[in-house]
């Protein structure tokens, strides 16, 4: 929408190494995205394609002692990833802030709702004790926390799940960052409490125009918040796209088998698409096409590396054939 | 801090324990029927006539049926009335009351140092998991936890006090005697007894404070901008001390009973040497009172711990 806009956060041929036993093992490589102020960006693909872990990097918070990662994460003209200890600390909770898919686990559980808004507010405001936990109440009331003053002296295991990903947001808020990233913060919850954290994310979002990093796995969640979807496969960006523009014709066949295997209920009795075969493990990743083994489209060709084409001005595919195929999309 | 809920807790565990103390008196009194050997043979001495056993039997009531004897102990415990020693002749509840600080005095210092060594030993370890810190005290505290405490405790009367004079070998001075005087002769035995807490309280510290730390809830912590100081002393600490309390409770009740063996070896008179001294000599009265008294310790302990739990972990109270 956007596009002239200065990107916020740009990331640059990430890539992200863990230590094993068997030596070291690559999880992503060459991750290139933007995202620009006020937008909503979708991080979709199925486990293990290196969607949390890329969200977890730009924050710096993979386990330093087993991990190692290389490219550059560019925000407010700094390379995140060659910041100091201390000068990551002032960006986390206060420029960049992060939820995770668990809040039962993602809260700690012996200190109240309101300690733990409080504390981030304090370690980056230096504010009093009293007004952080006003500012609390605050922040719980924004969120849609009912009887605010009361929860806010209530511990994690007192609230719901729905009311502790509310709190988990209350707390990653408070500080107005520029950027939310919300790893899978619907998965773990029950389908009429996800809308309502998926509406309240949007709402948050389109009000104080924090910039929304949202990784999932449930197309409809972005297809419904996002404006722009970037799709991973097996530790690569396929495809990178405003979303309405991908759900219509997308330019990866990933992608496309992705969409076709939505459940719609306009299709009854219909057997649902599935994508054949399976991702190929990190230890043994082919050279071209990561895609090609399950690619029903797949050319000689593909054996050979595939680089991130511009498709338009705003779109990118990693597949050679992307102009020529006309793929299914989500709207038939 | 005494809140309804910790009240109601209080008195549910109460009414729990009551049982357990009664079955404890009654497996304490039945102690005496499961020695070999006629007591009353052995109180009227080796040459004694048939008619002087059976009047010393009857003297000390062991001509009623068990039951009967059970039931009049249990009463006069209840009222605090312990009996006399069957040797001394002195009252028990008496004998206890004089040597306990004694011995409450070496496992207070025992207590002391395992928890004032083994925490940060702990924390240390904790904080780098895998590095060579880590590897030496968790390796340290394994050879802490194997080593029996007499063993170590004879080396250290040979080392410290017979080559080196440093503490005296054997005694034990009262506090009214003076602070100093009587840590001087409580360090040795408390030594020897905390090498096992405080490796205890290391390992343990150590493997609950790893998980604590790489929990998803300490990942938040680091997301929202604390800094790794706060994370470890204020969220990192508090989510432990209820690991750590437990570790306290187990401790103290494995130190009181090492007394039973480390006062032997020092000589020292507390209720350790006072009961082994009686078992040996089958000075029942002492025996019950002492091991009633501990049973009481032990399951007291227990209870204030309980109701600690509550005021570390919110959620303990609403189970």
């Amino acid at each position: 929408m956007t596009a002239d806009k200065q990107p916020l956060l740009d990331v640059r041929g990430l890539g992200i190494f863990f230590r094993t036993e068997a030596g070291e093992v690559q999880a992503t490589r060459d991750v290139s995205f933007q995202l620009r102020p006020g937008e909503r960006l979708g991080i979709v693909g199925e486990s293990g394609c290196g969607k949390t872990v890329t969200g977890l990097s730009i924050l710096g918070l993979l386990p330093r002692a087993q991990s190692r990662v290389e490219g550059q994460v560019l925000f407010e003209g700094r390379d995140l990833l060659t910041l100091s200890p201390r000068q990551l600390r002032a960006v986390r909770g206060r420029r960049i802030s992060m939820i995770f898919q668990e809040p039962m686990s993602a809260l700690d559980p012996v200190f109240t709702i309101g300690q733990q808004i409080g504390e981030t507010l304090r370690a980056h405001r230096g504010i009093g004790k009293k007004e952080a936990r006003e500012r609390a109440v605050e922040a719980l009331a924004q969120v849609g926390i009912p009887l605010p003053s009361r929860r806010v002296d209530e511990y994690p295991h007192q609230l719901s799940g729905g009311m502790r990903q509310r709190a988990m947001i209350a707390i990653a808020l408070v500080c107005e960052p520029q950027i939310l990233i919300a790893d899978e913060p619907t998965t773990a919850l029950d389908v009429t409490i996800q809308a309502q954290i998926i509406d309240l994310l949007f709402d948050l979002s389109a009000r104080t125009g924090t910039a929304l990093l949202f990784i999932t796995h449930d197309l409809g969640v972005i297809a419904e918040t996002c404006t722009r979807m970037l799709t991973m496969y097996a530790g690569e960006v396929v495809e990178d796209s405003p979303v309405d523009a991908a759900l219509e014709r997308p330019r990866h066949p990933y992608t496309s088998g992705l969409l076709r295997s939505i459940p719609r209920l306009s299709k009854r009795k219909t057997v649902l698409p599935s994508i054949a075969g399976r991702v190929p493990s990190p230890a043994d990743m082919p050279t071209g096409c990561r895609f090609r083994a399950r690619c029903v489209h797949g050319l000689a060709e593909c054996e050979a590396r595939q680089d991130l084409l511009d498709v338009s001005l705003d779109r990118r595919a990693r597949c050679m054939r992307q102009a020529e195929l006309t793929l299914p999309g989500a709207i038939a | 801090m005494l809140t309804k809920d910790r009240l109601r807790l209080v008195g549910r565990r109460l009414v729990q324990i009551a049982p357990v103390i009664l079955l404890a008196t009654f497996v304490v009194f039945g102690l005496q029927q499961l020695v070999p050997g006629d007591i009353a043979a052995t109180l009227a001495g080796e040459s004694a006539t048939d008619a002087r056993i059976a009047e010393i039997r009857k003297l000390y009531g062991l001509d009623r049926p068990f039951l009967v004897q059970y039931g009049s102990w249990l009463w006069g415990a209840l009222h605090g009335d312990l009996g006399k020693s069957l040797l001394s002749g002195e009252v028990v509840l008496d004998s206890i009351l004089r040597r306990f600080p004694t011995s409450l005095l070496i496992v207070g210092c025992a207590l002391t140092l395992s928890l004032s060594i083994g925490i940060p030993l702990g924390i240390l370890a904790a904080v780098r998991p895998g590095s060579r810190i880590d590897a030496t005290v968790t390796s340290v505290a394994s050879l802490g936890v194997a080593l029996p405490n007499f063993w170590l405790a004879m080396l250290l009367v040979a080392t410290f006090a017979l080559n080196w004079n440093f503490f005296p070998a054997t005694g034990a001075k009262p506090l009214s005697a003076g602070i100093g005087p009587a840590l001087l002769h409580a360090a040795l035995p408390a030594i020897a007894l905390a090498a096992g807490g405080i490796a205890e309280v290391a390992r343990q510290l150590r493997s609950s404070l790893v998980e604590v730390l790489s929990s998803q809830y300490v990942r938040t912590l680091h997301a929202k901008g604390l800094s790794p100081a706060a994370i470890l002393w204020k969220h990192g600490l508090k989510n432990v001390s209820v690991n750590l309390l437990t570790v306290i409770g187990l401790i103290f009740n494995r130190l009181l009973g090492a007394t039973v063996v480390i006062e032997a070896v020092f000589a020292i008179p507390g209720i350790g040497s006072m009961v082994v001294h009686a078992a040996i000599h089958k000075d029942f009265p002492v025996i019950q009172g002492v091991v009633l008294a501990l049973v009481l310790i032990v399951i007291s302990l227990n209870l204030l711990i309980d109701v600690l739990y509550t005021v570390l972990d919110p959620r303990v109270s609403q189970k």
